[in-house]
């Protein structure tokens, strides 16, 4: 058996080990009984009591939702597929502005190691800044929820893409920089076929590091705004204590997230290079 | 084209069987047979459509036997047994006077045509207070008015103060302090905002954790954490008060927390509370998870208080005076509608769906009809436990002034009467009210009794002055 082979059926097995647990510790919030007074009715003895779900439950639940991805019973209940298809589109709209604005700024803060050190302490500053913490400004600023919510991605997911470019271009080996003034390169050729083929591993690094803030941002964001998207889902689930539901779309976040990082990377494949 | 329809019906010539849109050869072709007598102004017309529909009916439609009937009887004596049995000038005014009304945007579908903006966005927080604004999407209420709205549901009221004021929402369900403050711009920048209606009154209740259920007096809590779903709520008042009341200072000796209503549950089960006074069906919600009990309702605070609240910016109003009046008159209808009784079950159901509520629709009819658990094995019925009445005080508006500058909200002396006149539009809402057949108070103002010390809005520094405990 082959070692790749070997961790798929640990994974596996690991599966059906937390299967079989969850099950075993969490209940099914059924309180069912017979004959019951009217007190215990509007005690809701007879509907089930928000409880921790076991995986069979969320198992169950997921397939009910997945098969009715985009279902529309109004404004504030729409499906899974609907509420994640706005959650990405806002967190690519964020991301892009982040990649258009920190690219050409790290760049040329990269250039000049002066500007670099006088810009780090500010950028440390800005860089762990919670995005509900920018959300109050945004949204008085910018009058509008949903861009708002597409600012406090842009300013959260800035930060790494910023210090990573400058980064890589600061440490472009001084042997190729060298090489490209005897080849009497000029400043704009010396950028675009040493610095940026050179810094590209670098950038990508910080590339993935910003989208995975991006969408940690949004489920957030989304929850302090409402309206649509996974953040409003999982509030609105939250609002009526229906944990399957929340762990159902933890599961859903997860699996989003895991493919926007696979996307990145493999992008970044691309651009690699070996010395 | 001729709309034969239109004939006199009093005529055994006419030939009423022939609409507007008939397209038979007689019609579609220049008609040879003269028509008598066609209604020219539009009062005439509709004078005509009402003799024309009653007699029809007279007749069961069929327009031979119509026709014949005149042949024997005459026109003349038909005509005048007609109008000697029938109130035929009443009725033929009445429908004048509707149609006129619907076209100043006292409502019905005619008026549709008249509104400046048929799609709204209105804000709600999800809590049963709301009642009327989400239960007109669902019951078809703001459609009757020929509004297509769009019910959002809103995390919290500072969230839905923000997208009120970005004019994301056209309207919004908001805490009867809150267009004060924001008129004054106390938390807020300062914009006009106007409250035409109160949405419920009482509907409240302070709620504990199940481990306090010794601790009834209120005297007993120093140090407990207490939520509250905004800083210009009645909550936050009525629960002020209400300890101050048993000597408590709600600064100090208790924790007052801004939780948002749908959070309460969750920080209530977690500890991270020891209760709160917050809007339903989170009160009872507890109740229903085993967390807390109901120590008592805000309605034996101050019987009637106003809570929530239906309200727009000023300028809204100002642009849009037509669809204003149409959605005034959905939010009054669906305000008379919610304080039935017998429709709370149904009002239940249509509202607590995942849109919506997303409750159970066990707790949700508990707090609308009155009979419920109270979490400590007992069955109470209160039927006013929340009610709907629309009519903004301004005698309320005032006693929350008080309260505001009594904590400290606001510092600077204003005119207390001048702020509550401005932004609670008691005298609107009491025409609009009689305009749809419903009762309204003729004044005002009026003295209210809080936990059996009566407010005089007339005196409202004097009042503020006999408590103990204030800023």
């Amino acid at each position: 058996m082959t070692e790749k082979n070997k961790s798929i059926l640990l994974s596996i097995a690991l599966l059906i080990l937390f299967i079989v647990l969850g099950e075993i510790i969490t209940g099914d919030g059924d309180r069912s009984k017979a004959n019951m007074t009217e007190y215990e009715i509007l005690m809701g003895m007879d509907e089930k009591q928000a409880h921790v779900p076991g995986p069979i439950e969320v198992i169950k639940l997921g397939i009910k939702e997945l098969s009715h991805p985009f279902y529309d019973n109004g404004p504030n209940d729409k499906g899974i597929g609907t509420q994640l298809f706005y959650s990405i589109i806002r967190v690519l709209a964020g991301f892009i502005l982040a990649v258009i604005v920190a690219l050409p700024i790290g760049f040329l803060i990269g250039m000049s190691p002066l500007f670099y050190k006088a810009l780090q302490p500010y950028i440390q500053i800005l860089k762990p800044v919670s995005p509900l913490a920018w959300m109050p400004l945004a949204l008085f600023v910018i009058k509008d929820s949903i861009m708002s919510s597409i600012f406090v991605i842009f300013i959260c997911s800035i930060w790494p893409m910023l210090i990573n470019t400058a980064f890589g271009v600061m440490s472009v080996k001084s042997d190729w920089l060298n090489v490209a003034r005897t080849l009497e390169m000029n400043s704009f050729q010396k950028a675009f076929k040493i610095i940026l083929p050179a810094s590209l591993p670098t950038i990508f690094t910080g590339l993935r590091i910003s989208m995975g803030i991006s969408w940690l941002v949004i489920v957030a964001a989304e929850m302090l705004v409402g309206g649509t998207g996974i953040g409003y889902y999982v509030w609105n689930e939250w609002n009526n204590l229906d944990l399957t539901s929340v762990v159902f779309s933890i599961i859903m976040i997860g699996m989003i997230g895991m493919l926007l990082d696979s996307f990145i990377a493999y992008l970044s494949r691309f651009f690699n290079y070996n010395e | 084209m001729s709309v034969k329809s239109l004939d006199s019906p009093y005529s055994q010539h006419s030939d009423l069987s022939h609409g507007a849109s008939c397209g038979c050869r007689k019609c579609s072709h220049a008609s040879h047979k003269k028509i008598e007598s066609l209604p020219q102004s539009e009062e005439e017309i509709v004078n005509r459509v009402v003799e024309t529909a009653v007699i029809k009916s007279m007749f069961g439609n069929d327009d031979m036997k119509r026709r014949q009937f005149i042949k024997v009887v005459g026109e003349k004596a038909f005509k005048g047994a007609l109008l000697a049995a029938l109130p035929m000038g009443l009725l033929q005014s009445c429908m004048n006077d509707q149609k006129k009304k619907a076209e100043n945007g006292g409502g019905s579908l005619q008026a549709a045509s008249k509104l400046e903006k048929k799609t709204l966005n209105i804000g709600f927080v999800p809590i049963t207070c709301a009642t009327p604004i989400i239960m007109s999407k669902p019951m078809g209420f703001y459609e009757k008015y020929g509004l297509d709205v769009n019910v959002i549901k809103t995390a919290g009221w500072a969230v839905a103060r923000d997208k009120s004021l970005n004019k994301e929402y056209d309207a919004s369900h908001m805490l009867t302090p809150m267009p004060l403050a924001m008129s004054m711009g106390a938390g807020s920048i300062a914009t006009p905002y106007v409250m035409p209606a109160v949405e419920n009154i009482n509907g409240q209740a302070i709620c504990l954790h199940l481990k306090h259920k010794n601790k009834r007096d209120p005297k007993m809590w120093k140090g407990f954490k207490f939520g509250v779903p905004f800083e210009y709520s009645m909550h936050n008042f009525l629960l002020r008060y209400y300890v101050a009341e048993f000597g408590l200072d709600p600064d100090k000796d208790i924790q007052i927390r801004v939780v948002p209503p749908p959070e309460m549950v969750a920080n209530l089960k977690a500890g991270n509370l020891d209760g709160y006074l917050s809007p339903d069906p989170f009160n009872q919600r507890a109740v229903y998870e085993n967390v807390g009990f109901l120590h008592m309702l805000t309605k034996d605070i101050w019987a009637g208080h106003p809570c929530c609240a239906f309200a727009c910016s000023q300028e809204f109003v100002d642009k849009n005076p037509n669809t204003y009046a149409a959605l005034f008159s959905a939010i009054i209808d669906a305000t008379a509608y919610s304080s039935k009784l017998e429709n709370r079950q149904k009002i239940s159901e249509a509202i607590a769906p995942k849109n919506y509520l997303n409750q159970p629709a066990t707790v949700i009819s508990q707090v609308l009809t009155g009979r419920y658990a109270d979490g400590l094995g007992n069955i109470l019925t209160e039927p006013d436990r929340i009610d709907f009445d629309p009519f903004p005080w301004h005698s309320m508006g005032v006693w929350i002034l008080t309260q505001m500058k009594r904590w400290g909200y606001v510092d600077q002396d204003f005119d207390y009467k001048k702020i509550a006149e401005q932004v609670y539009l008691a005298t609107d809402c009491a025409n609009k009210m009689k305009e749809q057949g419903y009762d309204a108070p003729s004044t005002t103002y009026k003295n209210h009794m809080i936990m059996g010390k009566e407010f005089n809005p007339n005196k409202p520094e004097e009042y503020l002055n006999s408590f103990a405990i204030k800023r």
